[in-house]
């Protein structure tokens, strides 16, 4: 029982965590990108179509990640070529995708997807409670936690990583220095969306094998309270996205169970809750000023 | 390859601000040429649909005018906001919140039936837009709370009550089960203008005045001085001695009100009862309209006409050529990617340097 309910809680933190790692690392390098819907629904669609064309559910994800990362890359042209308002710019984005995957995914909709299997280590898989929670999962699972792992191992142990981080907390300073700012935040803004790619592909192929318009569902933005609520810390993500795929996983059980309360209002909880946990965070305003990237959503125009 | 290089303009450019609207509209109709392309149809076609075809008959224009209303009057609240540098992207659920406010009187208490309704009706919508929006606002100002997100969240709130008290508490009870609430009474319903020739009623009206009212607050009053001011630079605007919390406040009461204004008109106005889906997303397109009118009321009445124009074109050309109803999301999506982008043509001139290109621009390390 508790091994199923963890198995279920992991599927629906899962697509929040890989978005939310990619955000973080965009907004380490001083760039808001409120896109992280868009770009994500953009994945599901690409992924879901791509997987049934060629029946491989890989060449999905594969497909998913680089319109997501394409997806970003038109919103860094924007922002930090043209230096347009990053805000207003990733709300185009958000518009665009949702706009555009639907018109894509008109032809999917009622099609069976294709799952993609789960990887099921040997021996480990079978330690008890926790065996299958943690080694017989889809492979995207363990690539979350890889790159949980990966980023912040890269952002506070390689000097590639304090570059990036320097560029968010003063662009000024860091150009001074010699740092390309603009290349650094171009390959910022290009992983987060590749990470929000991946992170739609995960919700078609995986977490529901199946097209539905707008599956997203505002997941994308809580990835992006999940940034504010981890005060821009990788291990912080992982156990807000837990603590979120909790919630969500604890609704639909309610629901399941038949709680006479009505199944609108179970399901307004995951909004609520990011709504209160913004609050209780951005309560401690000495927490979240010392954590802010300080050049957050702020344009860079060199000066010559 | 090229590298495209800013360079700052002294002043901002009067002949840009002008056209660089228009200029985003051509280039998002040569873009949605090439997209009509790829889908198979006839591009000059599909655009004829769009954007031509709705507007050769009076009870078009109606429709027209109808799919405007709501957008203006939301756009115009939303330019307060951005103006003064708040975000409140969830327009959408104080336009639900209007709604469901404004319709207590007609759908709880229906033998309820003076002239005085439809009045009651329409500053109960405001005060419930309002209320909504207040919420995100108050966030802000006591907690420090991202608005963004908050407001965001709580349009999805909105949309699950209105699908709960719809199907649930406020059901037509002689309504055969359908979800959806008793039809509003006569006295509830928003007069058409002219109901020989179309359907349009009072909310363009309603959406105008809003325009005409608020393009005098912004440009000729102290306090769309203080607007301005709080939201190019907060810290001029302390020193001032206006107050940001009390301006966050302001901006989303009164952009929450108008959306709430706009739901309630819609819902007594073309509707005319409620239902679980009220909007096409007005409060986001809205976001577009705003931006398409610069943050300039006046603006924004003929940039909302235009995305007006986006709707009942999508209509249009999927009864006609067949294409699909969701290509007028994509189509303005598009056009507000190219809003602001022409929009950096005001402040900045942009050079072609033919140098090659330092670093790698684009590296996907995923």
């Amino acid at each position: 029982m508790l091994e199923s309910v963890l198995i279920t809680i992991a599927t629906a933190a899962t697509p929040l965590l890989i978005a939310a790692i990619g955000e973080l690392v965009v907004e380490r390098s001083g760039v808001l990108n409120l896109g992280v819907e868009g770009m994500m629904v953009m994945g599901a669609v690409t992924g879901f179509g791509v997987a049934i064309t060629t029946g491989s559910p890989w060449l999905g994800v594969f497909a998913a990640i680089l319109v997501g990362a394409a997806f970003a890359l038109l919103f860094g042209f924007l922002t930090l070529s043209l230096v347009t308002n990053q805000v207003a710019t990733g709300l185009a984005l958000t518009l665009l995708g949702l706009g555009v995957s639907g018109m894509i995914g008109e032809a999917f909709i009622g099609l069976p997807g294709v799952k993609m299997a789960p990887l099921v280590i040997p021996v480990l898989s079978d330690l008890p409670v926790v065996g299958r929670f943690l080694f017989a999962q889809a492979p995207l699972f363990y690539i979350s936690i890889l790159l949980v792992i990966g980023v912040s191992y890269f952002l506070f142990n390689t000097r590639a990583g304090l570059t990036l981080r320097s560029v968010g907390d003063n662009h000024d300073s860091a150009h001074a220095l010699g740092i390309k700012v603009i290349a650094v935040r171009y390959a910022a803004v290009v992983f987060g969306g590749a990470c929000a790619g991946l992170a739609g592909g995960y919700l078609s192929l995986v977490y529901t094998p199946q097209w539905i318009e707008n599956m997203t569902a505002g997941r994308g933005w809580i990835a992006l309270a999940l940034v504010v609520f981890a005060s821009w810390r990788p291990w912080r993500v992982l156990a807000g996205a837990y603590l979120f795929g909790a919630v969500s996983i604890g609704q639909l059980h309610a629901q399941v169970i038949g709680v006479s309360v009505p199944s609108q209002f179970l399901s307004a909880l995951p909004y609520l809750a990011t709504v209160a946990v913004l609050v209780l965070i951005s309560r401690n305003r000495r927490l979240t000023m010392v954590n802010t990237p300080a050049c957050l959503g702020r344009p860079f125009v060199p000066a010559r | 390859m090229m590298r495209l290089e800013l360079v700052k303009r002294p002043q901002h450019s009067v002949l840009f601000s002008a056209i660089s609207p228009l200029i985003a509209l051509v280039l998002t109709m040569i873009a949605g040429a090439i997209m009509f392309s790829i889908l198979g149809k006839n591009p000059l076609d599909a655009l004829y649909y769009y954007f031509i075809d709705p507007l050769r008959e009076t009870w078009s224009l109606h429709e027209l005018a109808i799919k405007a209303a709501p957008l203006i009057l939301i756009a115009v609240g939303l330019s307060v906001c951005f103006l003064s540098n708040n975000w409140n992207i969830g327009a959408e659920g104080q336009f639900i919140a209007g709604a469901i406010a404004g319709s207590i009187l007609p759908v709880v208490f229906p033998d309820f039936q003076t002239w005085l309704v439809l009045p009651l009706m329409l500053v109960m919508g405001v005060a419930g837009g309002a209320a909504y929006a207040a919420v995100p606002a108050f966030l802000k100002a006591r907690f420090n709370t991202n608005e963004i997100l908050t407001s965001l969240m709580l349009v999805y709130v909105a949309q699950l009550f209105l699908d709960w008290i719809v199907r649930g508490p406020w059901r037509d009870p002689g309504g055969m089960n359908f979800p959806e609430t008793r039809d509003f009474h006569a006295f509830a319903i928003l007069p058409e203008l002219m109901p020989s020739a179309g359907r349009a009623n009072w909310g363009i009206v309603f959406a105008v005045l809003a325009a005409l009212i608020l393009w005098f607050i912004l440009r000729k009053t102290r306090k769309g001085f203080e607007i301005r001011v709080l939201g190019q630079s907060p810290r001029a605007g302390r020193f001032a001695g206006f107050s940001s919390s009390r301006m966050v406040m302001v901006a989303f009461l009164i952009s929450g009100g108008l959306a709430g204004l706009a739901g309630i008109s819609e819902v007594a106005g073309a509707i005319g009862q409620l239902q679980p889906s009220i909007s096409p997303g007005y409060g986001f397109t809205a976001i577009i309209v705003a931006f398409l009118g610069r943050l300039n009321p006046l603006g924004i009445v003929a940039a909302g006409f235009v995305l007006a124009l986006s709707y009942l074109g999508g209509e249009a050309a999927q009864i006609s050529l067949g294409l699909s109803d969701k290509a007028a999301r994509a189509f303005q999506g598009m056009l507000l990617f190219f809003v602001l982008g022409c929009d950096t043509l005001i402040h900045y001139r942009i050079r072609l340097a033919g140098r090659a290109m330092r670093g790698g621009e684009v590296t996907t390390n995923a």
